[in-house]
């Protein structure tokens, strides 16, 4: 099980001491042009969790090429980028210019911005003809249907899924405004880890694609838990925050959780959370 | 700055009322106390987060942070006891450049929680100005012997002295109105953080004509490269 960064969640830049203990570092979203992001406040803790609505600040697909994914790969860590749009030439345009890459992620599920008119199928698709970079689909659990929308991405070309992103919400503050600037934001944190391990569960029983499993791993427990439900790799987002060694410590968690759960690597808890010797099997 | 690693755990000293905040000391350990206006993520037991405090004085083996409870994060960093244990992260960005001539401190309300750190690495008894919003918060100028103080509505600029090198930390109006009377001036910005090192793009303030991190461009600010805002001649 590798350990990986929710996109969006650490500067490898700012802190690459923090991206070298990661098996590999996803980018904050890149899109085609430059986005200052939203005016503060764009964060805001809530119970069990915090809301962000930074908007996808970044330098823009043309500077983030030529300036920043240099310096990425001078720090000789697995790269993934993640790439968002408007339409789906957006992001296929954009993947046509990426090589060199472990993964590309496809962030399909922005809660800060407006959806991409055309549909989660229909940019994988774009994508896939684009390039041959492997493509990681991050989808929202907010979809009604997310079964169908995993198999839609699957059937287009995705090489895995990314789940969850974000889920969009509203926190007010003690005068009953909105508690960030933009209204409405994304919550992350240990609220989203219930949320996560049932998607992950669904779409790995729908497409048996390799997950990267997010949303509230705090510990080598939740590491854990996402493996027991499919996830082939997980990613570290709001625990970042608060703790910059969370990547290593979550690995030696993961050591001690595997023992105490008596399997010798994460992926067989997979089997254990489908047991027929008890005859409970995780939800899909 | 220490390396960027899982906070380390710190034992509780002391915590004294002052006024209306709360002085809360903590067992140094191995952490560097940095430079004066630099700041430390402090656990808030019970929530989410650490939340931001520049540090207010370092007493040998101790580091001690000047809190205001103005959320249920301060509240709870308020409510610590001697013996307690809370995680701790820095120091963290960029603090004053002590190398200045004629220091003056400027500090309002809360802003005065870097100032006594600050006088002490200057030395030599600087010069000293604060505002609060009453006689309650006043209390706080105890952590200053010597310095002037104004109560609302009197404010910290009408009693500024010029030809001093200024080192300010108070609410953005009074940083804005700091920044208009000496535009040399260095600042001590505030704004919400979730990490403190760049990682969750929350703390972006105007900085140079963009939105920018504060944890990593300040908290301290050239006066010149924090816009002013336009004021509305009616």
């Amino acid at each position: 099980m590798r350990i990986l960064n929710a996109s969006g969640c650490l500067d490898t830049l700012a802190a690459p001491e923090v991206a070298r203990r990661l098996d590999a570092f996803v980018t904050k979203t890149v899109t085609p042009l430059p986005r200052e992001g939203n005016a503060p406040p764009r964060i805001a803790e809530v119970a069990h969790g915090m809301l962000n609505a930074i908007g996808l600040a970044n330098p823009g697909r043309d500077r983030f090429l030529a300036d920043h994914l240099p310096g990425l790969r001078e720090l000789g860590i697995p790269l993934w980028v993640s790439v968002g749009g408007f339409c789906a030439e957006d992001y296929a345009e954009t993947c046509s210019q990426l090589t060199d890459l472990e993964a590309v992620e496809l962030n399909l599920s922005c809660p800060n911005v407006d959806e991409a008119a055309d549909s989660a199928a229909e940019i994988v698709l774009s994508c896939r003809r684009a390039t041959e970079l492997p493509l990681y689909a991050k989808l929202s659990a907010a979809h009604p249907n997310l079964a169908e929308v995993a198999q839609a991405v699957a059937a287009a070309g995705a090489d895995g899924l990314s789940l969850i992103n974000t889920l969009r919400a509203v926190a007010l503050d003690q005068h009953l405004r909105p508690a960030v600037a933009h209204g409405s934001g994304g919550l992350s944190g240990p609220a989203l880890k219930p949320i996560a391990l049932h998607a992950v569960s669904v779409c790995r029983e729908a497409t048996g694609l390799p997950i990267v499993g997010m949303g509230g791993v705090e510990t080598g427990r939740d590491a854990l838990e996402f493996a027991a439900c499919g996830a082939r790799d997980i990613a570290l987002g709001t625990v970042l925050f608060k703790d910059p060694g969370a990547p290593a410590r979550v690995r030696a968690e993961l050591e001690a959780a595997c023992d105490d759960a008596g399997v010798v690597k994460p992926e067989d808890a997979e089997s254990l959370a489908k047991s027929p010797e008890t005859g409970r099997k995780v939800p899909a | 700055m220490q390396s960027l690693a899982s906070p380390s755990t710190h034992r509780v000293t002391g915590s004294e009322r002052i006024g209306p905040y709360t002085l809360l000391q903590l067992e140094r350990g191995d952490l560097d106390p940095g430079v004066p206006g630099q700041f430390f993520m402090l656990e808030a037991p019970g929530r989410l987060l650490p939340r931001p405090f520049s540090l207010c004085l370092a007493p040998p083996g101790e580091l001690a942070f000047l809190v205001d409870p103005v959320g249920p994060g301060t509240q709870a960093i308020c409510e610590l006891q001697a013996g307690d244990r809370i995680s701790v992260l820095g120091p963290l960005g960029h603090g004053y450049r002590l190398d200045v001539g004629r220091p003056l401190l400027v500090g309002g309300g809360i802003g005065i929680a870097p100032l006594p750190y600050l006088a002490e690495q200057l030395g030599g008894s600087p010069a000293v100005v604060l505002g609060f919003r009453s006689e309650e918060y006043a209390e706080a100028a105890a952590l200053l012997p010597g310095a002037e103080v104004v109560i609302d509505p009197v404010l910290v600029t009408e009693v500024m002295p010029g030809g001093y090198d200024v080192f300010a930390c108070g609410p953005e109006p009074m940083l804005h109105a700091v920044a208009e009377l000496c535009p040399g001036a260095q600042l001590a910005w505030e704004a919400p953080m979730a990490c403190g090192y760049g990682a969750c793009y929350g703390c972006v303030v105007e900085i140079d004509g963009a939105l920018k991190r504060l944890c990593l461009e300040g908290p301290v600010l050239d006066a010149a490269r924090v816009r002013t805002p336009v004021e509305v001649v009616a």
